[in-house]
């Protein structure tokens, strides 16, 4: 395995692993806060019981995120040296604001986690928010971060040094503002999902288990909302890429020559050779209209640059369907959500809809990988778009093969463990038979 | 002082609560292992609840350090991330099973026999991280991280810097720091008296081994890291430094001998500061010496500025809610096991 290839994967794997824990880093303590209110404010023991039981499963997780994180702050010197001493002095800055946001994050995760009964519930409370502020706050800055190296700003590159460093005028790049709002949009949909949909496995047996109607209810008041949102900020994410990255966007929409009146192309394999897509659907204009909200616009293909230069199309292009297909799917569930709510419709008793979102328990979290592929792999061979290709980052170590397989093999085993963990811990959760029926006979969801 | 010169300060100080705190945790680790007597289950239990609670906060000292480093001095990031990759890679697969496998052992279900091996786990992780991480430091002090003056070849760049006697002392001194740290903090955390004394011992004799090994490192900088040696022997500074940290290491073992636990908290503190402000000092204005100085290494004034901002900024929330953290959990040693369930 070539040095680059091997460099390049183990970073795909490190950040692939870490974002998992992140997004649930970010999102979970919002449901313990919301539960924990509910606690305080209806005096139900059942909500701070879920609490309890979502702050222990989070505490793994927590964990697992704090030193894959770790891995990855030493990653960009140990396989990016080259690109860490253009970019540091650019770029550095929300990588420090994140530092913080890490420590804030960590100081209160464990007054919140170790605190339950050592200080006021209030305090106790705030210490929840703060958690979930600063996991918030911490994806944000690294996900600027990355905005950046797609589209850099606030330096000027003479003889490969960064000059007229502006480290606020880059972290407004252009890219920034969709990309964080998308990805932490990403975050709540992911994960109010996955954990809606764990439950509504165990309201299909148990549809009158109070616990599990409870979690319900709150992991889709977190995951519905940012399910629905999710299409517009993809949209505005890729109205962004149209103008910003052309290439990225032909290679996600398999767009090999530049038209105007461009049609959407929908699923199919790019064959490079042929230069055209097989077995795909085109909804005529369809592209231009969403890239340009102009059905004639002109979008550039992947034939306006040299071949050299074209990211590897046909994994853009399939992560990219991937990801428009899981979200389309999750706005739709979290609309039937809405509407049957609204209606005032017993949700847990709703097969089909229980059935429904507990398909959808992995969804979000492979739409977030898949949308990581077409931003990482679409931007190749470009590490800093159109400033440094990756080739030239890449530390002159040689063997990376080595660490590449390491790591995969230390997280592939930790992954397995925590899964292990995890799975234990929810299997002996729902036996709560006290619980049953207890608030809420047949109930209505509130 | 220029601004590079504060930054470069504050990423030591970073580094310096990141051994006062996050070594402590290591050596909470390394007394897991080395756990023994009538007492061990005890011994265990104390490390574990004096270490779950604070355990991330202290880690992030470290990526504190590290995102400083790389945004204001980028090359001397780059560079050690080249020529270290191998120790750093190592020290990160143990900084990632220690974490890990120390959340695995407490938050399974306790008392079977799986539990055990996190356990052990996490206490063999806790000797071998520190190891590497001090080999490391031995090797920037050692001045081998030069741009030049290194024969090409695999073993010349990527190993022999790191690996020579005084690299691995400076190891070995990095364990024994933490794991006296540890000991010496322990005694505070507890109020059984047997259990405390059980500490006490551990304290004293990590106490005396110290010397031994600051002495080793000390022999074996003469022949490894000839700069380093120079300065902490002929600089103006030299010699206040050593009777400072004498001082401190004899008042803390007095402290434990005579069971003045507060005391002996804060005179091992000090002295494995004032360590490793030597080593600082010894160094400086290299980052990593012979070639890379502060000043040759440090990014544009505006990121230092904005940096600066940002750390006084993140003080003015973290520092207060540090104490906070601090004040929850350390003040009173009747700690109970983890409360929830
Ligand atoms: C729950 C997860 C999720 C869902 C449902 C969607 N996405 Fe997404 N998408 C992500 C999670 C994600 C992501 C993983 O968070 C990415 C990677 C980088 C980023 O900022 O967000 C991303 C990137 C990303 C990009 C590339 C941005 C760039 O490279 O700068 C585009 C164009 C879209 N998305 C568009 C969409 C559209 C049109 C969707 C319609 C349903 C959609 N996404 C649903
Ligand atoms: C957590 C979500 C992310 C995932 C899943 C992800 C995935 C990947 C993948 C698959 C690669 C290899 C791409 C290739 O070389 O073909 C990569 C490379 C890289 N990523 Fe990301 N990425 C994520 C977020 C980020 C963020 C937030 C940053 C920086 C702030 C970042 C920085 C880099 C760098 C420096 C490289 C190496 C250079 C390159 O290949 O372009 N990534 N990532
Ligand atoms: C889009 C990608 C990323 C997001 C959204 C993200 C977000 C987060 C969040 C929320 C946490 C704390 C929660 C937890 O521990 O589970 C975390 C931890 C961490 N992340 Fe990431 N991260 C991303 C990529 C990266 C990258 C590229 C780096 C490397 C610079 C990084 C470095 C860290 C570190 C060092 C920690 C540990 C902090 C601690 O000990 O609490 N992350 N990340």
């Amino acid at each position: 395995m070539p040095d680059l290839l091997a460099a390049r994967s183990q970073m795909g794997v490190s950040l692939a692993f870490h974002i998992v824990f992140a997004v649930i880093g970010i999102a979970m303590p919002v449901m313990m806060v919301i539960a924990e209110r509910r606690w305080q404010v209806t005096g139900h023991a059942i909500y701070l019981d879920l609490a309890k039981r979502w702050a222990k499963g989070t505490a793994i997780l927590f964990a697992v995120g704090a030193v894959s994180g770790t891995v990855l702050s030493f990653e960009l010197g140990l396989l990016w040296p080259e690109f860490m001493r253009l970019a540091g002095p650019v770029i550095g800055m929300p990588f420090s604001l994140e530092g913080f946001a890490f420590f804030t994050e960590a100081i209160f995760l464990g007054v919140y986690l170790y605190g339950w009964g050592r200080i006021s519930s209030r305090a106790h409370l705030w210490a929840g928010v703060a958690v979930a502020v600063s996991g918030a706050a911490s994806g944000i800055f690294v996900v600027i971060a990355n905005a950046w190296m797609n589209a850099p700003a606030g330096f000027a590159l003479v003889n490969g040094q960064a000059v007229d460093v502006d480290p606020l005028a880059a972290m407004g790049n252009a890219a920034a503002l969709p990309q964080t709002i998308h990805m932490t949009l990403a975050a709540y949909a992911a994960t109010g999902f996955a954990v809606a949909g764990i439950h509504a496995f165990f309201l299909l047996r148990d549809p009158a288990n109070a616990f599990h109607r409870r979690a319900l209810e709150i992991a889709l008041i977190v995951g519905a909302p940012a399910a629905v949102l999710q299409p517009v900020s993809g949209d505005f994410a890729a109205r962004h890429v149209a103008v910003h990255q052309p290439l990225k966007l032909a290679a996600a929409e398999a767009l090999f020559h530049t038209q105007s009146g461009a049609p959407l192309t929908l699923g199919g394999w790019p064959d490079l050779t042929a230069r055209q897509t097989h077995f795909a659907l085109e909804l005529p204009y369809g592209l231009s209209l969403l890239a340009f909200h102009d059905p004639d616009a002109e979008v550039r293909g992947l034939d306006s640059a040299p071949q050299d230069e074209w990211p590897n199309v046909p994994a853009v292009h399939l992560s990219f369907q991937l990801m428009v297909a899981l979200g389309t799917y999750l706005a739709v569930v979290a609309l039937w959500v809405a509407w049957l709510a609204w209606r005032g419709k017993d949700l847990a008793h709703h097969r089909w809809l229980m059935r429904a979102i507990a398909l959808a328990t992995p969804f979000g979290f492979v739409a977030i990988e898949a949308g990581w592929m077409v931003t990482e792999l679409g931007r190749q061979p470009w590490v800093i778009y159109r400033v440094l290709k990756t080739s030239d980052a890449v530390t002159p170590m040689p063997g990376l093969v080595v660490p590449f397989i390491a790591f995969t093999l230390l997280y592939c085993f930790l992954g397995v463990i925590v899964a292990w963990l995890l799975y234990r811990q929810i299997v002996r959760s729902p036996s709560v038979a006290e619980w049953r029926g207890f608030y809420m006979p047949e109930g209505e969801v509130r | 002082m220029t601004l590079a010169t504060l930054l470069a300060g504050t990423i030591f100080i970073a580094l310096n609560v990141y051994a006062l705190l996050g070594g402590a945790d290591f050596g909470g680790g390394v007394w897991e292992l080395f756990a023994s007597g009538p007492r061990r289950e005890r011994q265990r239990e104390l490390v574990a609840e004096a270490i779950g609670p604070v355990w991330e906060a202290n880690h992030v000292w470290l990526i504190l350090a590290v995102v400083l480093l790389l945004t204001c001095f980028p090359p001397a990031f780059a560079r050690l991330g080249t020529l270290l990759h191998i120790p750093l890679s190592l020290v990160l697969i143990g900084v990632v099973l220690r974490g890990s496998a120390f959340t695995f052992w407490r938050y399974g279900s306790p008392g079977d026999e799986e539990q055990r091996h996190w356990g052990t786990t996490f206490a063999i992780a806790s000797l071998i991280t520190p190891l590497l991480l001090g080999t490391t430091v031995g090797a920037i002090a050692s001045g081998a991280l030069g741009d030049a003056g290194r024969a090409p070849g695999f073993y010349e760049n990527y190993v022999a810097p790191w690996l020579t006697p005084f690299t691995l002392s400076v190891g070995l001194f990095a364990v024994v720091a933490f794991a006296f740290l540890a000991a010496v903090y322990l005694t505070l955390e507890t109020q059984e008296r047997d259990l405390r004394e059980d500490f006490r011992r551990r304290a004293l004799a990590s106490g005396a081994a110290l010397f031994l090994v600051a002495g080793l490192a000390l022999l074996l900088s003469g022949a490894y890291a000839p700069v380093v040696r120079t300065a902490l022997i002929f600089a103006a500074w030299a010699v206040p430094l050593h009777l400072l940290t004498g001082a401190a290491a004899i008042a803390a073992l007095w402290a434990l001998w005579s069971r003045r636990w507060r005391v002996a908290r804060i005179a091992a503190a000090t002295q494995v500061s004032l360590i490793l402000w030597g080593w600082a000092l010894s160094q400086y204005p290299y980052v990593v010496p012979p070639d890379l100085s502060i000043g040759a290494a440090a990014a544009p004034a505006v990121t230092l500025r904005l940096v600066l901002a940002a750390v006084v900024l993140g003080a003015v929330i973290l520092l207060p809610s540090l104490y906070y953290l601090f004040r929850v959990f350390k003040r009173s040693p009747q700690s109970s096991a983890i409360s929830h369930q």
